[in-house]
């Protein structure tokens, strides 16, 4: 085949870049090729595992089965994008670090860009309704309990609300002796 | 890097079916979730790709005067989810693809994708099939309509003719004003699962609640391509609603589906849940509909 190349132009994190690709590429191509943002991991890259994806216009989406052409004229954000001007951690991000929601770390910026997405909407959820709003990432670290307890802590703190009790404490209070 | 051959962009329906007779063998790209996972694979390697990504005007769900619903081919299963219309008049369409895989697929992958892919499997197969849906299929000589029952060849086949592409689903007043239904998917997992059976009813009851006007049954994977339950629906007609009526058609189903053996569950449990699904959806569609079952 004769190669084929296009120049695209998007917003990535708030600035408008514009890039010649093979029309070949794929998103994750694109972003971590020629915008070195590795924040973007190239995991499964048939849309089962969720390491690669990314916010365009308000939706969280899988980059690896996303033609890098279709970003023209796109909002894009990555993890990159979601830090503090001055460098510092947003709060969700400090969340995963004080839940120790992070061990290697691989599928940490696609859940942390998903729960972005929804937390944007500022809802409650229930922790089955967490559940399946995060169940488009596969985390083979942490066994999850620590990812949902660190989305579910910023979710409150975000409307303004207490933390509802743990389950822990609250079976420590009402268990009967015998399990205590 | 994709292994494609040339790809060509459609940003309007008469670009899109102009690249379709001028390459007729290059592969239609939607929302690519199925497209771009086969090129991956290797079964769709090489081959050149016609993306009608960039046709807004396909994107969105509308109304028409008479009530017709019509979905545009490239609305995401998200958005058809968020839609005020589907949410007023077809609950159970929404319900049924917000259960497809998770939310990063259900922001990407169409409803056009979802149909023309042929799949029984398919999450929004059944309820449209169980609503008289109606594909709009636009090609060199205008827009044609196919009922989705006669829209599906078979296992992978769908009747896009050379030159067309898929411009909408046609949801024809008819067929929802007045409908209750339900969608029951059963997979291994609660989410990233196809469908070992989908199974979607919808009831029209009497004005007194008591009887049933009509009733609509499609299964996804009962069969090689989504199916609708017909004969049962004849005999229901009419029918009381009382145990005895949903025994009836869960034994009914039974005789018309015929699911196979996969690597995913046996013949067996598929004819398990074949009726157990089309007697539980059933039930359900009733109570939405303000009706009680009786003994
Ligand atoms: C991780 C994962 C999980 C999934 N889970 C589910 C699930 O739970 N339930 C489910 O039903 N599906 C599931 N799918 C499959 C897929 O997401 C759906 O089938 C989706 O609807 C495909 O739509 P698309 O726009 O991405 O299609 P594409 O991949 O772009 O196209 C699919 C097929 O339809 C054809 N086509 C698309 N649009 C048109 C058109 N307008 N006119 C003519 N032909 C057209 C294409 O040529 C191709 O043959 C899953 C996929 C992945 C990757
Ligand atoms: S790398 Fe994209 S979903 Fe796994
Ligand atoms: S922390 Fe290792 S995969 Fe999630």
């Amino acid at each position: 085949m004769s190669k084929q190349y296009k120049l695209v132009t998007c917003t990535i994190n708030g600035e408008e870049k514009t890039c010649m690709v093979d029309v070949r590429a794929s998103l994750t191509d694109m972003l971590r090729g020629e915008y070195g943002l590795t924040s973007v991991k190239t995991g499964c890259e048939v849309g089962e595992c969720g390491a690669c994806a990314v916010i365009i216009d308000g939706e969280c989406v899988n980059s690896c089965i996303y033609l890098a052409i279709w970003a023209e004229g796109k909002h894009i954000t990555t993890i990159e994008g979601l830090n503090r001007p001055d460098g510092s951690l947003s709060d969700l991000q400090q969340a995963f670090v004080d839940e120790t929601a992070i061990q290697c770390g691989f599928c940490t910026a696609g859940f942390l860009m998903e729960a972005e997405c929804f937390l944007e909407k500022g809802k409650i959820y229930t922790d089955d309704e967490l559940r399946r709003l995060l169940a488009g990432h596969l985390c083979r670290c942490t066994g999850y309990d620590n990812i949902l307890r660190a989305v579910r802590k910023v979710m409150y703190q975000r409307n303004g609300l207490p933390q509802p009790e743990e389950a822990e404490t609250l079976i420590a209070k009402h268990a009967p002796e015998w399990r205590k | 890097m994709f292994d494609t051959g040339m790809i060509y962009e459609a940003k309007s329906v008469p670009e899109a079916v102009q690249m379709r007779l001028a390459h007729p063998d290059a592969v239609i790209l939607a929302g690519g979730t199925d497209v771009l996972i086969q090129i991956r694979s290797g079964k769709l390697a090489g081959r050149e790709l016609i993306s009608i990504h960039g046709i807004d005007a396909l994107r969105g769900v509308r109304q028409e005067e008479d009530g017709t619903i019509v979905i545009g081919s490239l609305t995401t299963f998200a958005h058809i989810s968020s839609s005020p219309i589907i949410q007023e008049h077809l609950r159970v369409l929404g319900e049924a693809v917000s259960l497809v895989g998770g939310p990063q697929i259900r922001a990407a992958g169409t409803i056009g994708g979802n149909t023309c892919n042929g799949v029984t499997s398919a999450d929004s197969a059944s309820t449209l099939l169980a609503h008289d849906a109606v594909c709009e299929l636009t090609g060199p000589q205008g827009a044609r309509q196919v009922p989705i029952e006669q829209f599906y060849l078979g296992p992978g086949r769908t009747d896009v003719r050379p030159g067309e592409i898929q411009t909408a689903i046609r949801i024809p007043a008819a067929s929802w004003k007045g409908c209750q239904g339900h969608y029951i998917k059963y997979g291994m997992r609660g989410a990233m699962e196809i469908a070992t059976i989908g199974c979607s009813v919808n009831v029209k009851l009497t004005e007194d609640r008591m009887h049933l006007d009509g009733v609509r049954i499609a299964f996804g994977v009962a069969g090689p391509v989504p199916m609708r339950a017909h004969r049962t629906e004849e005999v229901m007609r009419g029918a009381a609603l009382t145990a005895e009526t949903v025994r009836r058609i869960g034994s009914g189903v039974l005789e018309e589906v015929h699911p196979r053996d996969s690597w995913r569950a046996p013949k067996d449990m598929r004819l398990h849940l074949c009726r157990q699904m089309a007697e539980d959806a059933f039930v359900e569609a009733v109570k939405r509909s303000g009706g009680e079952i009786r003994e």
